[in-house]
């Protein structure tokens, strides 16, 4: 791929005759304009994505409301994002007089930053990673866990009640959770034996069920189940969504942090709650739904396996927004803490336990 | 909390009922009716603009007697009656202003003489408050605009009156 690309630059400025001279430095800048480029092979599909996410977020709902949902703005509504994304570009991004304005601002960037930051270690098929490097999953617990900062700082920089509020309930909600989803990982780190992502997806692909052609039997979801489940519900918890919207929730504290938001700034907020639901998704798929591996021996592996399966959990995300009502808040605390926790130890120990016995299915 | 109810919750049973109730309902047919395009069937008695109407010959139905104005609990009718040349009471002004009118058809209803009637006309607008302050000249006109269908509809419901 890199040499394709090279080639056709060498090509484009042959044309004028240009390559000889230019070769010279660009051979040095070379690195750079191809990490350049494949960071924008991965945003821009991603920024179409988290645009497109909302539309058939509200066709799925719509349709499990047996309504019909957008479909006014161009062929089926599928010029409603863009519509949407246009009226919140030209709109005035207004400041609170009492607000601490630099905060104020920082805080929706520092939201999406880090939604965007963490897809350097997504693996999106063997070998189509930005870096490949062995500490990835760390790289990834490390930055996600800084988007909640974006939440705080706006919250408190808005100085204004709701804001507040909803400020130091996502905090409290998403540190909770982070635990549970560091706790479900141990265990795959465990069976895996590696911190990097693309490595993580290998080993899911070994064993007697992926050797008689059944990969999907050997992916960590099947002896990791309660770890899987704990990490798509505590997945929906850290990215704020319903049922665990009671940072946002409208019917309490109107709309949390982001009351006090408008134009491109609020525009950041959701970009960051869709990128990370598209995030969380791709995590899922590849610790524990096996990646891009095919389910199937006879068909081939690649990168439209993970399409497929993010596909899924994104629409359980939608789903789960259009069938459970919002949790009460010491609800989700005692989930969180209660429930998740001691579940995720209790695993960790019998997975232990398992690999140390004649059982072992992960040699 | 039983063995039974411990393993069900870990397994997220009942959520998993609930989310099959929602999957049933992605696949139904959706209800939702397209306004502009499509539009829901009014009854007889649908309560919309109002309109004064006129006997066949003309003549116009209204004697003036008040009642409306009486019963109307928003206070959106404002009459004022005088004696015609022929010695008749007629109104000499009949306003209903549409911002105060709550459409309860109380109007229609206390008319003796069946002069006052909403029409199913809904799609109707003002772009400044004067322009729904309709005189006794525009109810009249829209008496007479609507005459058939008013007459249609009161020919339906007739029977149960």
């Amino acid at each position: 791929m890199e040499a394709l690309i090279l080639n056709f630059f060498q090509w484009f400025w042959n044309l004028f005759g240009l390559w000889d001279s230019i070769w010279g430095w660009f051979q040095h800048l070379w690195p750079l304009v191809w990490s350049i480029l494949r960071i924008v092979a991965i945003l821009v599909p991603l920024i179409l994505g988290v645009a497109y996410l909302p539309y058939f977020e509200r066709k799925v709902i719509a349709f499990m409301h047996v309504r019909i949902g957008p479909n006014r703005v161009g062929p089926l509504g599928l010029f409603q994002p863009i519509a949407d994304g246009l009226k919140l570009f030209f709109k005035e991004v207004l400041v609170p007089t009492k607000a601490s304005k630099k905060l104020f601002i920082f805080g929706p960037i520092v939201a999406l930053a880090p939604a965007l930051i963490a897809w350097a270690v997504v693996p999106f098929a063997d070998g189509w990673v930005l870096a490949d490097i062995d500490a990835g999953v760390l790289f990834l617990l490390a930055i996600t866990s800084i988007g909640i900062y974006g939440i705080i700082i706006s919250g408190w920089a808005s100085n204004s009640k709701y804001p507040f509020l909803g400020a130091m309930r996502a905090s409290a909600q998403m540190i909770s959770y982070e635990i549970a989803m560091g706790m479900a990982l141990v265990a795959v780190l465990m069976v895996s034996n590696s911190l990097n992502l693309s490595e993580i997806v290998r080993v899911q692909n070994v064993g007697r069920f992926a050797d008689m052609g059944l990969s999907v039997l050997s992916w960590n979801f099947i002896p990791l189940l309660p770890l899987f489940l704990v990490y798509l519900i505590s997945g929906v918890a850290e990215t704020n969504r319903a049922p665990f919207d009671v940072v946002e929730g409208e019917s309490e504290i109107v709309a949390g942090h982001m009351i006090e938001y408008s134009g491109m700034a609020f525009a950041l907020f959701f970009l960051a709650e869709y990128a990370n639901m598209i995030l969380v998704s791709f995590l899922t798929a590849i610790f524990f739904l096996g990646g891009w591996l095919s389910p199937v021996g006879f068909l081939p592996d690649g990168h439209h396996w993970l399409a497929l399966k993010v596909s899924f959990l994104l629409f359980c995300f939608l789903w789960f927004r259009a069938t459970f009502p919002r949790y009460r808040y010491d609800q989700i605390m005692r989930l969180g803490w209660k429930v998740f926790i001691p579940i995720c130890i209790t695993w960790i120990l019998v997975v232990g336990v398992w690999m140390m016995s004649p059982f072992n299915i992960w040699k | 909390m039983g063995a039974k109810d411990f393993i069900g919750s870990l397994f997220l049973k009942e959520l998993l009922q609930g989310m099959a109730v929602t999957a049933s309902y992605f696949f139904k047919p959706k209800i939702t009716v397209q306004y502009p395009e499509d539009k829901t069937p009014l009854s007889p008695r649908f309560r919309g603009l109002h309109a004064l109407r006129r006997y066949p010959n003309g003549e116009e139905r209204c004697i003036a007697c008040k009642l409306c104005e009486a019963v109307c609990p928003a206070m959106a009718i404002t009459i004022e009656s005088a004696e015609r040349d022929d010695g008749s009471r007629r109104t000499t002004r009949y306003d209903i202003d549409l911002t105060k009118c709550i459409f309860c058809g109380f109007c229609e209803e206390a008319c003796p003489v069946d002069a006052i009637v909403e029409t199913h006309i809904f799609e109707y607008h003002g772009e400044t408050r004067g322009d729904l302050l309709y005189t006794k000249q525009m109810l009249l006109a829209n008496g007479d605009r609507y005459e058939k269908e008013i007459a249609g509809n009161r020919a339906i419901d007739a029977k149960y009156r």
